[in-house]
C-alpha cells in the first residue's frame, strides 16, 4: 500500500509503507515496559554517568562482600562465621537507599517532569499497568544489586568447603539471604516509588526519599532511650519498657526488616524483637500494600 | 492478544458523536450536546483556547468518560473498548512530552513497542516514522539538543509509528516559526493525503489549518459553532489591517474605487486578501496619495468573528448531527 513519492522527497523516500505485522497487546507493552524500566535502573541504555551511580554501589557491594569472603577463608580453621547470609543486607542497607533514591527518582520523576505520561496513556497500557511495570522493575533491580553480592559469598564459601553436605548447608543459609533480600528489595523499592512520585525533580525525589527514610532514625532514637529509662526493681528494663524497646524496631525501615530477620534466622540469641516477629512481617506487608496502593492511585489522577 | 490490521469500515464515519456532554466535577461544562459525524479525510478542529477542543480530544481517546450522550471513534466506543481504540488511534499532545536524555531512535521505538510493536519491527517503524517526519539524520542525538521545530516532528513520529488509522493532533505547530509551521502543515497534509491516514488537527489559528483540511469544525464554550467541508467556507479568508498616519478617509475611497472591500476598524481599515495583487493594490494607493504609512499587516480572522454568524441557528438544532 505504498504510495508514490513526491518529487520534493528525498532520494530513498521509499514512499508509506502500512504495518501489517503483529500487533501485541497490553501485556506485551506492560512486559516491556518493565524491562525498560529495568534496563533504566541500572542505566543500561543510557549515558555513561547514568551507569556511573547503580553500577558503582553494585561495585562497592560485591567488594563487600569479596572482602568478608576472603577474611572467612583466613578464620574457617577456626570454625567461626564471619557473616551471615540474612544480616548481609541489613548491614549495607544505608547503601541499598541510596541506590533507590537514584533510582527511583530515574524510573518515575523523569517521566513526570518531562510531561510523558499522556503518551503512555494514549496508548493500550492503563493507569495500573504503568505504575504496576515501574513498581516490579525496581523492586527487581533493588533484588539483583543485593542478589550480586550474596551469590559473591555464596560461591566464595561455597567453593572453600571440602564437603558437598557443607555446601548444602551453605546453601540453605545462601537461601536465607535471599529472602531477606527479598523484604529489603519489596520495602525499600515500595517506599521510594511512593514517594519519588510526587516530585518531578529528581533531584527533590532523591532527597524526599533519603529524607523518609533518614528521619526514622531520630523517632527509633527516641523510644529507645524512653524504653531504657525506667529500670525495674533487679536492675534490669521494666516489662513495659522491655516491649517497648521490643516493639521500637517497627517504625525504621531498616530496623523493621532487620527484626523479621532476627525472629526467622537469628535463633535465640539474636532475636530483639521478643515474641513480635509475626508482626513485623504483618507491619511490614502493610507498608508493602499500603505504599502500592496510593502509588496507584496517584497514578489515577497524575497527567489527567 | 493479537488482532490484524482493519482499515476503517469504508463508507463509516470516522467519529461520530451524539449529544456528547462532558461537566467537569467542579461545574464546568467543557461540551454542551455536541453532534457531529466526522467522514476520513484531514479535519480541523477550530476553537479558542477552553473551547473543548482538548476534552473532546481527551474522551476520543477514552481518557475521560463522557457525562451524557454517545462517541464512536472508528467504529468502536472509547468508553468500552479504550485499549482497541487507542492501538489503532496515534496521539500528539500540546505540551512538551519528550524525555531530554533519550535519542529519538531509542524513544520513538519504545513508544512503538508500548503500542504493541515486537521489538524488531518497532525498530523498524521507528527509522521510518522519523524519516517520514525527517529527522533521519539526526535520530541518534539526544532530544535535549532538538530545536523546537525538531521536536515537533518527534511528537508527530511517536504518534505515527504505530501506523495508525488516526491520528490526532492538538496544536501540531505550536512554538514553530513561519517556516517551521508550513513545514509541518506540508508534513500533516502529506500524512493525509499520501499516507492515507485520517487526521484530526486541533488548532485556534484557523487561516493555518484551512489550507491543508477536507472539512472543518468549529467548536466555542464546547458547543458546536459550525461544521463543513472546506469548500462551503470560502469566505474564512486573510485579511489585511492598514494603518496611516493621516488620511484615512482619502484611502479608504480610493481603495474602494479600485474595487477593494474596505471596512473601517479603530484607526485602520480592512481589506480582505483576495488575489496576490492585493497587496501591491493598497501599496499603490498608499503611494499615490503620498500619505505616510504606518503599517500594514496580514491578520488570521478570529474563529469567534467567523463563526459567530452561524452560531444561533447551529444551538437551535444541537441534535442534529452536523455531517462534514
Amino acid at each position: 500500500m505504498s504510495s508514490p513519492t513526491t518529487a520534493s522527497s528525498v532520494i530513498h523516500d521509499i514512499g508509506y509503507r502500512r504495518y501489517t505485522g503483529p500487533r501485541l497487546g497490553r501485556g506485551y507493552a506492560t512486559r516491556s515496559l518493565y524491562v525498560h524500566g529495568l534496563r533504566t535502573a541500572f542505566g543500561l541504555g543510557r549515558s555513561a554517568a547514568a551507569k556511573f551511580f547503580p553500577w558503582g554501589i553494585f561495585g562497592l557491594l560485591v567488594a563487600v562482600a569479596a572482602i568478608l569472603v576472603a577474611v572467612q577463608s583466613q578464620v574457617s580453621v577456626l570454625q567461626q562465621r564471619v557473616f551471615e547470609y540474612w544480616q548481609f543486607p541489613t548491614q549495607i542497607n544505608v547503601l541499598v537507599l541510596l541506590y533507590c533514591a537514584v533510582a527511583a527518582p530515574e524510573l518515575v520523576s523523569r517521566d513526570l517532569r518531562g510531561g510523558v505520561l499522556p503518551l503512555y496513556f494514549s496508548r493500550p497500557l492503563t493507569r495500573l499497568d504503568y505504575p504496576l511495570a515501574k513498581w516490579a522493575a525496581l523492586v527487581s533491580a533493588v533484588f539483583l544489586l543485593l542478589l550480586g553480592p550474596e551469590l559473591v559469598l555464596f560461591l566464595g564459601t561455597a567453593f572453600s568447603n571440602q564437603s558437598m553436605s557443607a555446601v548444602w548447608d551453605e546453601f540453605g543459609l545462601f537461601g536465607e539471604g535471599l529472602v531477606v533480600s527479598a523484604l529489603t528489595a519489596v520495602l525499600f523499592a515500595s517506599l521510594a516509588l511512593l514517594v519519588s512520585s510526587l516530585a518531578g525533580n529528581r533531584a527533590v525525589a532523591a532527597a524526599l526519599t533519603v529524607g523518609l527514610f533518614i528521619l526514622t532514625t531520630p523517632v527509633l532514637g527516641v523510644l529507645q532511650g524512653i524504653a531504657h529509662a525506667g529500670y525495674g526493681p533487679d536492675g534490669g528494663m521494666t516489662a513495659d519498657g522491655e516491649r517497648l524497646s521490643q516493639l521500637s524496631f517497627l517504625v525504621s525501615p531498616f530496623t523493621i526488616v532487620q527484626g523479621i530477620g532476627a525472629w526467622l534466622f537469628g535463633g535465640q540469641g539474636q532475636s530483639f524483637i521478643g515474641p513480635y516477629g509475626p508482626l513485623y512481617l504483618v507491619v511490614t506487608l502493610a507498608v508493602v500494600a499500603a505504599s502500592l496502593l496510593l502509588l496507584l492511585l496517584r497514578y489515577r489522577k497524575v497527567a489527567r | 492478544m493479537t488482532e490484524t490490521l482493519r482499515p476503517p469500515p469504508s463508507g463509516s464515519a470516522l467519529i461520530t458523536t451524539q449529544f456528547l456532554t462532558k461537566q467537569y466535577g467542579n461545574g464546568v461544562v467543557a461540551l454542551a450536546d455536541l453532534s457531529i459525524a466526522v467522514q476520513p479525510g484531514i479535519v480541523g478542529l477550530v476553537g479558542a483556547n477552553g473551547a473543548g477542543k482538548s476534552t473532546l480530544i481527551k474522551i476520543l481517546l477514552g481518557l475521560l468518560p463522557p457525562t451524557r450522550g454517545t462517541v464512536t471513534v472508528l467504529g468502536l466506543d472509547p468508553a468500552a473498548q479504550p485499549q482497541e481504540v487507542r492501538a489503532r488511534v496515534g496521539y500528539m499532545p500540546e505540551n512538551d512530552c519528550l524525555p531530554p536524555d533519550l535519542s529519538a531512535a531509542e524513544f520513538v521505538t519504545h513508544m512503538a513497542r508500548m503500542s504493541g510493536l515486537p521489538k524488531t519491527a518497532a525498530r523498524e517503524r521507528a527509522s521510518e516514522a522519523l524519516r517520514h517526519v525527517g529527522l533521519y539524520e539526526e535520530r541518534y542525538r539526544q532530544i535535549g539538543g532538538y530545536s523546537t521545530g525538531m521536536k515537533q516532528r518527534v511528537k508527530l513520529a511517536q504518534a505515527l509509528v504505530h501506523d495508525p488509522d488516526l491520528l490526532l493532533l492538538d496544536e501540531p505547530t505550536n512554538g514553530l516559526d513561519p517556516a517551521g509551521r508550513d513545514a509541518m502543515l506540508g508534513l500533516i497534509g502529506r500524512i493525509g493525503t499520501e499516507f492515507g491516514i485520517s487526521v484530526v488537527v486541533c488548532s485556534h489559528l484557523l487561516g493555518e489549518i484551512e489550507r491543508i483540511c477536507d472539512s472543518l469544525i468549529a467548536i466555542d464554550g464546547g458547543r458546536l459553532l459550525r461544521a463543513d467541508r472546506i469548500e462551503n467556507m470560502t469566505e474564512a479568508r486573510d485579511i489585511l489591517l492598514v494603518e496611516v498616519a493621516e488620511g484615512t478617509p482619502e484611502l479608504r475611497d480610493r481603495l474602494r474605487a479600485i474595487g477593494l472591500t474596505v471596512t473601517e476598524e479603530g484607526r485602520g481599515l480592512v481589506v480582505p486578501l483576495q488575489t496576490d495583487q492585493t497587496y501591491d493594490q493598497i501599496l499603490g494607493a498608499v503611494a499615490e496619495l503620498d500619505l505616510p504609512l504606518h503599517s500594514l499587516e496580514q491578520r488570521r480572522h478570529r474563529v469567534a468573528e467567523l463563526f459567530a454568524a452561524s452560531a444561533a441557528s447551529t444551538h437551535a438544532h444541537p441534535g442534529e448531527a452536523a455531517h462534514v
